[in-house]
């Protein structure tokens, strides 16, 4: 009974901020708006029993959240939300959108012939739903996690302007590499 | 195993922390100042600037010293913690985390450029510290084959893991006194800025940041107990005695190097900390891993 109250509250709140995140001007709002629905649905996950999960949530959610907000506040034309400015585009498109993947879903829910529940919870109920998710494919998921860091490394090293011709000289030979900012490692 | 406290004890938590915060930071100065200080924040008028994030400011000031508390719930004083979470060393890490959130809002908050830097110092900062952190809690976590903190202090009771994981010990002191924003890593609250994100802060606020770091600093220096150095395990004296003695000189060894190492900058921490000490975290790990895995 509690933790039916807890669900909704937490999916309401969810939901609240989520709709904020698109009413507030500020940058610095947005993003932290969009924190709390995020933290909101951590507590969800926690309520279903997946301690690790919901607690990883909340960890991973708020790094990202706060490093979001410096880039928001970095390419965004309003930061501060001084001066007026929409967060919406399309809105008549993105309505009907909206409305119609809605009644799919709640359609889907509704009509659904849902399994019962046979047996008890598992011990550990993180762990089984790793197992059942990607238990057989891990190495898969391994090897997909490994291209895409290495992805993003080689995107960061393509973007860059400064390479090591600039700075270590044209025979990479300098004693000391020519960097923008002094200091660091051996510097 | 031990089991979790009574509930009244998630009340007495932070009326056992404050005044702890508050003798760490009378030691720290070396007087009774900061005693006077709390009084005089309480009945400072508030001072407001223009075209502030009100919202903000509240949202990260509470925040932080709330951040800390949560912290300290997974901490077992002696072998009972108030909440004997299964996750409690990630439960312990993501409430941290929480800081950068708080710091950052109450720099951006007031709309003033010298704690608006100061917020994006703490950032800076905490991408430099997290990593060699989070290896740091890891490591202590894959020695005793769980993230519930009483069972990485238990499995404690022969040989302290400050022992024999030395750099990952070393690296949880130094991302101890990052994520409070003090000693050497004081920048983003540092002098040359006027006092950085507290720069615009009066009354209460500035209590609950200023203080809200001093509970970071002394949940983190409690927390190096059970996963280092052994938890409430010792000769003689109750577990809870070991635990505060440990924790006494965990502190005392940080505010003597806070007396002997320099201000660190964060743009120069930052190389240092993924260049250098991110790889010996690593490292650390791995050497862990071989000695536990077969």
């Amino acid at each position: 009974m509690l933790s039916a109250v807890l669900a909704w509250v937490l999916a309401l709140c969810a939901v609240t901020a989520g709709v904020l995140v698109f009413r507030f001007d500020s940058m610095a709002r947005a993003t932290f708006a969009l924190l709390a629905s995020l933290l909101c649905v951590a507590g969800e996950v926690l309520l279903l029993g997946l301690q690790y999960l919901g607690v990883v949530i909340v960890l991973m959610m708020t790094i990202e959240m706060a490093v979001m907000a410096v880039f928001m506040i970095m390419f965004m034309m309003n930061p501060a939300g001084l001066m007026p400015m929409a967060m919406l585009h399309n809105t008549r498109a993105a309505a009907a959108l909206c409305a119609a993947l809605f009644a799919l879903l709640a359609t889907g829910v509704l009509t659904a012939d849902w399994p019962r529940a046979t047996g008890r919870p598992p011990a550990d109920p993180t762990f089984e739903l790793g197992m059942s998710l990607m238990g057989p494919q891990i190495l898969t998921m391994m090897t997909l996690g490994t291209a895409l860091f290495a992805t993003i490394v080689a995107t960061v090293v393509l973007a860059t302007r400064r390479g090591r011709y600039d700075r270590w000289g044209d025979d990479l030979r300098a004693a000391r590499p020519d960097d923008p900012a002094r200091g660091g490692v051996g510097r | 195993m031990a089991d979790s406290a009574p509930l009244w004890a998630a009340a007495a938590l932070p009326l056992l922390l404050a005044p702890a915060a508050l003798a760490v930071a009378c030691a720290d100065g070396r007087s009774v100042a900061p005693v006077r200080e709390v009084l005089r924040l309480l009945v400072q008028q508030p001072r407001r600037t223009r075209a502030a994030d009100a919202l903000a400011t509240r949202t990260g000031t509470v925040l932080l010293p709330l951040a800390a508390v949560l912290a300290a719930a997974v901490v077992p004083l002696g072998a009972t913690p108030v909440s004997d979470l299964g996750d409690g060393v990630v439960w312990f890490n993501a409430m941290e985390a929480l800081a950068w959130a708080a710091v950052w809002l109450t720099g951006w908050g007031p709309n003033s450029t010298l704690s608006l830097v100061g917020g994006y110092r703490f950032l800076a900062q905490g991408l430099a510290y997290e990593i060699p952190h989070m290896l740091a809690l890891t490591t202590a976590a894959l020695g005793a084959g769980s993230l519930r903190v009483t069972e990485i202090a238990d499995a404690q009771r022969g040989l302290w893991f400050a022992v024999w994981m030395p750099a990952a010990f070393a690296l949880y002191l130094l991302s101890a006194a990052a994520m409070s924003f003090w000693g050497p890593f004081g920048q983003p609250a540092g002098r040359d800025l006027a006092g950085g994100v507290a720069t615009e802060l009066t009354g209460v606020g500035r209590l609950l940041l200023l203080g809200g770091r001093r509970l970071l600093l002394l949940t983190s220096a409690a927390m190096a107990v059970p996963l280092f150095l052994g938890g409430g395990h010792g000769p003689l004296l109750p577990g809870w005695a070991w635990t505060l003695v440990k924790t006494g000189a965990v502190l005392a060894l940080l505010l003597w190097l806070r007396r002997r190492l320099p201000g660190v900058r964060m743009d120069r921490y930052t190389e240092l900390s993924w260049v250098v000490l991110t790889p010996l975290a690593v490292l650390q790990a791995l050497v862990v891993a071989v000695v536990v895995l077969p």
